[in-house]
């Protein structure tokens, strides 16, 4: 059931930046997607350590592990891509993407609507007792195989690409890089070879102005008195339109909020770009040396010169594991000398407990953004201040030396210096990442359609 | 003697942080092609490595985008230990951008008049 391949352009939109955006934004992308005759609708939802706290939902929980906002995500678009030819392609299945196909099912069942067809992405998850092993050794480490939380290799557009080829309606992926979500949909749209580079460099750079979901337009960007950008409570998310050459424009949903312009996608063009010329993914090595953005009409750019060189060996894993506990606790100094007796309240804690772990200490208000572990910032003189909140966090793996944190700062109360007030404190496992790459060969990807589960 | 006034980079330039592990990149967007070529001429890497210096990064690369009108920084060990594993509060970083937007550059008077901070709409 392959589909004809087109030289229209494809359109493909991105309501969401990271999990934990707003769930508001596919409406305007889908809408405007149907007046232009269909489309792809992307939503990107995992960070780094989002993948980690998705596997701890699903040991607690066998059927959970995907994104947890999902019902607000498709819920409301749900009808609408099923009935105007938009494909819903997604990272949403995060640690269980079986799961979340099931949960689309039920979604389209409680509406009314056809049963979808829902590809399920799998081979990124590397957890299995001997993939574990291999993983382990390879990234030089000792820590025992029990504390690892998720071990997930970040896979590409082949399978999603193959998917679409063969009808899908949904594609559910676990890991797979970011760009990844809109350059498979451009593959099965225009037939694009996958190792012609140069379309792989501007497919993948096409998503990478997408996946931050606002951070392209106007999302991110606004500085007042500035860098202005208008209503950004209703901030709308971006569409590119990409071409057959390759070549693609960016704009953003009908009737909404912010700003598209050659400024936005610059600072997103770069956004997490490291050298220009080798932007890794597992399809291409792409290269933005020569890469123009022009504004082409209101609240739209055209960006040119995006190419491609052969696609890295290897895959990137990332390896997430237990490692004790995060304490964090936190207490407030107002008006006269209040720098001061914030600081002097950290030294108290630091003298009490600095033995037992290292700590951290901010004076939220004076310094605590720009400073650094060893506070050598904060040595170099505090800037005046009469409204300074004390942060101090730590990281142990016994708990109970943790929580000593959260009890020397609450102690401040009465203990420490005059008129601290306002304590909160929170203590949170702990969870460290380790990174590596692997052969492609240790990675078996594919694809399969899920079957309704029907209750 | 040609005069030059200081001023913050902010006025000739925007800039947006991201990251990968330990690793902070900042990109420098300047507002025009003079502004460019100045920030090309001071925003050596060594100026950065020591306007960062606090930090201690293992490493500082520029990259060039002249087509674009901007830089790449690329700062190794500046995060504390990164997103999954810094004690800070901005595990990500995000908010240095705003500390290299405070740079001193030294800027020709002429240009400087004309940079006075105002909206780029």
């Amino acid at each position: 059931m392959s589909k004809t391949k087109t030289d229209k352009p494809l359109y493909v939109g991105c309501a969401t930046g990271f999990s934990g955006d707003r769930t508001d934004g596919a409406g305007p992308v889908v809408d405007t997607l149907i007046a232009l005759g269909g489309g792809v609708l992307n939503f990107e939802t995992l960070a780094e350590r989002t993948l980690a706290l998705a596997q701890i939902e699903k040991r607690k929980n066998p059927q959970m592990g995907y994104e947890p906002l999902l019902d607000d995500l498709v819920g409301p678009v749900l009808q609408r891509c099923l009935e105007h030819n938009i494909q819903i392609v997604s990272n949403f299945g995060a640690a269980n993407p079986q799961a979340a196909a099931q949960r689309i099912f039920a979604l389209a069942r409680m509406q009314g609507l056809r049963v979808p067809r829902i590809a399920v992405v799998h081979g990124d998850d590397l957890t299995q007792p001997e993939q574990l092993k291999f993983l382990l050794k390879k990234l030089g480490t000792d820590i025992d195989p029990s504390r690892v939380v998720s071990a997930n290799a970040y896979i590409g557009a082949v399978e999603i690409a193959q998917a679409l080829n063969d009808g899908a309606d949904v594609v559910v992926t676990g890991r797979v890089s970011d760009p990844s979500l809109t350059l498979g949909p451009a593959i099965a749209h225009f037939g694009w070879a996958m190792d012609d580079w140069h379309k792989m460099g501007c497919g993948t750079m096409a998503g990478h102005m997408l996946e931050c979901g606002t951070q392209v337009s106007g999302g991110y960007y606004c500085v007042p008195g500035q860098k202005p950008v208008p209503d950004m409570h209703r901030i709308g998310f971006p569409i590119a339109e990409i071409r057959a050459d390759g070549s693609f424009s960016v704009f953003k949903a009908d009737n909404t909020g912010g700003r598209v312009d050659d400024r936005t996608g610059r600072e997103q063009i770069l956004y997490e770009v490291h050298d220009p010329a080798k932007y890794l993914t597992p399809d291409v090595t792409a290269d933005i040396t020569q890469v123009t953005i022009a504004s082409e009409g209101a609240d739209r750019i055209r960006i040119d010169g995006v190419t491609g060189h052969t696609r890295p060996a290897e895959l990137k894993v990332n390896v997430c594991y237990d490692n004790g506990y995060l304490a964090e606790a936190e207490i407030s100094y107002a008006g006269f000398q209040a720098r001061e007796r914030a600081a002097l309240a950290g030294e108290t804690v630091r003298k009490r407990i600095g033995h037992l772990l290292p700590l951290r200490i901010d004076l939220i208000g004076a310094i605590s953004i720009f400073g650094d572990d060893a506070g050598e910032l904060i040595r170099q003189g505090l800037p005046e201040s009469r409204d300074v909140r004390l942060r101090v966090a730590g990281v142990h793996l016994q708990k109970e030396i943790a929580e000593k944190i959260l009890r020397d700062v609450t102690s401040l109360y009465c203990c420490g210096p005059a008129g601290g007030g306002g304590v909160r404190t929170s203590l949170r496992p702990r969870l460290d990442t380790l990174s590596c790459t692997i052969p492609r060969e240790a990675v078996p990807c594919g694809y399969s359609f899920a079957q309704e589960q029907l209750p | 003697m040609s005069t030059t006034v200081k001023l913050a980079l902010y006025q000739l330039a925007h800039s947006r942080a991201g990251d990968k592990g330990n690793t902070s990149n900042i990109s420098v967007i300047a507002w025009d092609a003079e502004c460019y070529a100045l920030l090309v001429e001071q925003m050596t890497e060594a100026r950065v490595a020591q306007w960062f210096g606090y930090r201690h990064p293992k490493n500082v690369a520029r990259y060039l985008l002249p087509k674009l009108e901007a830089m790449n920084f690329v700062l190794e060990g500046i995060l504390d230990g990164g997103v999954n594993d810094a004690l800070n509060l901005d595990t990500h970083g995000k908010g240095l951008s705003f500390w290299m937007l405070d740079m001193p550059i030294d800027v020709p008077q002429a240009l400087a008049a004309r940079l006075a901070v105002k909206e780029y709409v």
